[in-house]
């Protein structure tokens, strides 16, 4: 096809430019690596045990406006979850199929409906919450990873007006390389086709630089640490 | 010729002479100024961290043709498209046939400023698709037909009286002068157009070679929505995005958001890799990179000034710039502003027309300081003076230099020089010299000294 030969020509001429562009090297930064992963020891604090992550956690949390319940167990995070609902007036939730999360969704005074099968993105789009399981969470920026595989696909954490994640306190980590070792460890080479760091409600400064929760995304975030 | 010279200096002239504006552009930046450096005392080692993501970008720009074929060979394995555009024109028509092939109707954007160094907006909309920027400050300067004040902020010109008028001209909704409630009548408009969407366009903060992961920071969730709903994604990308690991974005992700908006990292930083996949309940079912050029290979090749290829587009430097606070985004014709788009401009445009960018400087160095990747910036300008007055000296700088360093040579010449100087100081003001005039309209030229220096020094050395 005429389209073809043009698409190679073009990645061959990029790339030969390229090789003739490096001919004349650069000079290199000098940079004192720090530790193992370049520059990471020189990042803000990730908290070198497990309650100084937590603390860490709640600390960044609170400074992002999100919201964090901690709970012993799963049915303390049920019974928050349904307190949680009734005092926001949902009446529709959506969430996907998990462990956790089906057990958390069933305890729900209101409609809850599962993403798994696939759904209408308008049905998704009238949902009052969002309620899905995590990859990681990242202490040091107060991150929550969630993946397209295993926590309810691209939608269901952006689209719904609310977004509530049940996750367990082993899922804490000091840095988003932990983060990245704990997704590699989980999914191999064959990396989910979305991998977001969800950091605080959505928010805009566009008008007048002036902070504004609920931009696009959620208005508001809810982290239930089981654990 | 000359024409973009021309164009800056009216520009320039008129919004400095705006105070009101300017006022409030140092206002708006107010905040920011505190929060970053809020973040910035967090990190255990600012500057050691600026080394390494200095670095971490080096590495992957100075093997360009390995860590962009590697991450090619990834992005396809996860069953994503490539596609190579040497060129403005071949991104367009790329786009354009991914969009036809799709039988696309509206198409929903993210932000991405290489779409606006493109001009795909309006290669679009001529053909027929219906075009919406998402991102709340692109969506108002869509609808005022303007292009980004900010390559970060776009809309941080605009008092918001502006903006609920223009929301009631275009949206008819009701008055306000809240923030809030502008957001929220954007959010309703903008999130049916998410669902009916065919294909999504976003751009790419970082692409990682090792595992074929397009990266995209925001704030506001639009460009998840755009990357969720649609059917078909495009990411276009210049091709200095790519970084060689994911643990290097352990390191740019957070400094991004931190030098840019002061953030300890943006809300959304979201890696896509390929299309849905198996046993995923959404997500397009097509994922196609578009591989921009466009005169990035002509900056690579100039090993001095290569770094500018390192920018991560935080906006840092034009947050910090005293020219950018005093003449605002609109002044520099450019898709980037401030004193990483005087850079990179010449390059991609042409040194010819656009070195005086290079000159709109006073050298103070604040970008070159706030750049979280360590670029030279302020030197970089003071290169481009360079290379213009090399390749394309104007008569009077051949001349002017050429008879300066006759005279400099000699000092019998230079002391009657000097005479003659003092004597004819006052009748300066008058005389049509290039560069002189201009400097003059808003200077006192002091008065001249009776004598010498080398007159005083011969009577008082001891």
């Amino acid at each position: 096809m005429e389209g073809d030969t043009s698409v190679s020509s073009a990645r061959d001429d990029i790339l030969a430019r390229i090789k003739e562009a490096l001919r004349l090297p650069a000079p290199k930064p000098h940079a004192t690596a720090g530790s193992d992963t370049p520059g990471r020891a020189w990042m803000p604090e990730a908290g070198t045990n497990e309650a100084d992550r937590i603390q860490l956690l709640a600390d960044n949390l609170a400074k992002l406006r999100a919201q964090l319940v901690r709970v012993p167990d799963l049915a303390a995070a049920t019974a928050a979850l349904a307190d949680l609902a009734r005092s926001k007036c949902w009446k529709r939730v959506a969430y996907h199929a998990h462990a956790d999360i089906s057990a958390v969704a069933e305890g729900l005074g209101c409609e809850t409906w599962s993403v798994d099968e696939g759904f209408d993105k308008q049905r998704l789009e009238g949902c009052d919450a969002g309620l899905t399981a995590c990859e990681a969470i990242v202490a040091q920026t107060g991150s929550i990873l969630v993946s397209s595989a295993g926590n309810g696909g691209r939608a269901l954490s952006i689209l719904p007006h609310a977004h509530v994640v049940v996750a367990r306190k082993e899922q804490v980590v000091g840095d988003l390389t932990d983060a990245f070792a704990l997704t590699r460890q989980r999914h191999g080479d064959r990396m989910p086709s979305m991998l977001s760091f969800i950091t605080g409600p959505s928010r805009t400064g566009d008008i007048e630089r002036i902070l504004v929760l609920g931009a696009h995304g959620p208005k508001e975030l809810v982290l239930i640490l089981v654990g | 010729m000359g024409k973009p010279r021309d164009q800056f200096l009216a520009d320039a002239a008129g919004a400095t002479a705006d105070a009101s504006q300017r006022g409030f552009l140092r206002q708006a930046l107010g905040g920011y100024y505190a929060n970053r450096d809020a973040q910035k005392a967090r990190y255990r080692d600012w500057e050691q961290a600026r080394d390494a993501a200095a670095l971490a970008k080096w590495n992957a720009v100075n093997r360009l043709d390995r860590t962009l074929t590697t991450f090619a060979t990834n992005f396809e394995r996860n069953g994503g498209k490539v596609h190579w555009a040497r060129d403005g024109a071949e991104a367009r028509a790329i786009i354009s046939r991914i969009c036809r092939e799709a039988g696309a109707k509206a198409v929903i954007k993210s932000k991405c400023m290489t779409t606006e160094e493109i001009h795909l907006n309006d290669a679009l909309e001529a053909e027929g698709y219906g075009v919406v920027e998402s991102d709340l400050g692109e969506f108002i300067q869509q609808l005022r037909k303007e292009p980004p004040f900010h390559f970060v902020f776009p809309c941080m010109h605009l008092k918001r009286e502006a903006i609920s008028d223009l929301f009631t001209r275009h949206l008819g909704t009701a008055a306000t002068d809240s923030p809030e409630e502008l957001t929220m009548i954007a959010r309703r408009h903008l999130r049916q157009l998410y669902v009916d969407a065919d294909v999504g366009i976003s751009g790419a903060n970082f692409l990682v070679a090792e595992t074929g992961q397009v990266s995209i920071t925001e704030n506001e969730g639009n460009a998840r929505l755009t990357c969720a709903l649609p059917r078909v994604h495009i990411a276009l990308a210049g091709i200095e995005k790519v970084v060689d690991k994911l643990d290097d974005l352990a390191l740019l992700l957070p400094m991004l958001a931190t030098a840019g908006a002061g953030q300890p990292m943006t809300c959304y930083n979201t890696l896509y890799a390929g299309p849905r996949q198996p046993g995923e309940p959404d997500g397009p079912t097509a994922f196609h990179v578009v591989l921009l050029d466009n005169k990035r290979t002509a900056l690579l090749a100039d090993p001095e000034q290569r770094d500018a290829l390192h920018c991560i587009r935080c906006g840092a430097c034009l947050n910090v710039c005293p020219i950018f606070k005093n003449i605002g985004g609109f002044a520099y014709g450019t898709t980037y502003q401030g004193p990483i788009g005087s850079v990179l401009t010449p390059h991609l445009r042409g040194l010819r027309n656009w070195n005086h960018l290079s000159e709109a400087s006073s050298l103070c160095g604040a970008c070159t300081e706030a750049c979280p990747v360590r670029i030279d910036l302020h030197h970089h300008l003071l290169r481009n003076r360079r290379n213009a007055a090399r390749a394309h000296a104007t008569w009077f700088d051949r001349v002017f230099h050429a008879t300066f360093g006759w005279v400099i040579a000699r000092p019998r010449v230079f002391a009657l020089g000097g005479r003659i100087f003092r004597a004819t100081l006052p009748l300066l003001r008058r005389l049509p010299v290039p560069y002189l005039r201009s400097w003059l309209r808003t200077r006192e030229l002091p008065a001249p000294p009776a004598r010498s220096f080398r007159d005083e020094w011969k009577e008082t050395r001891p």
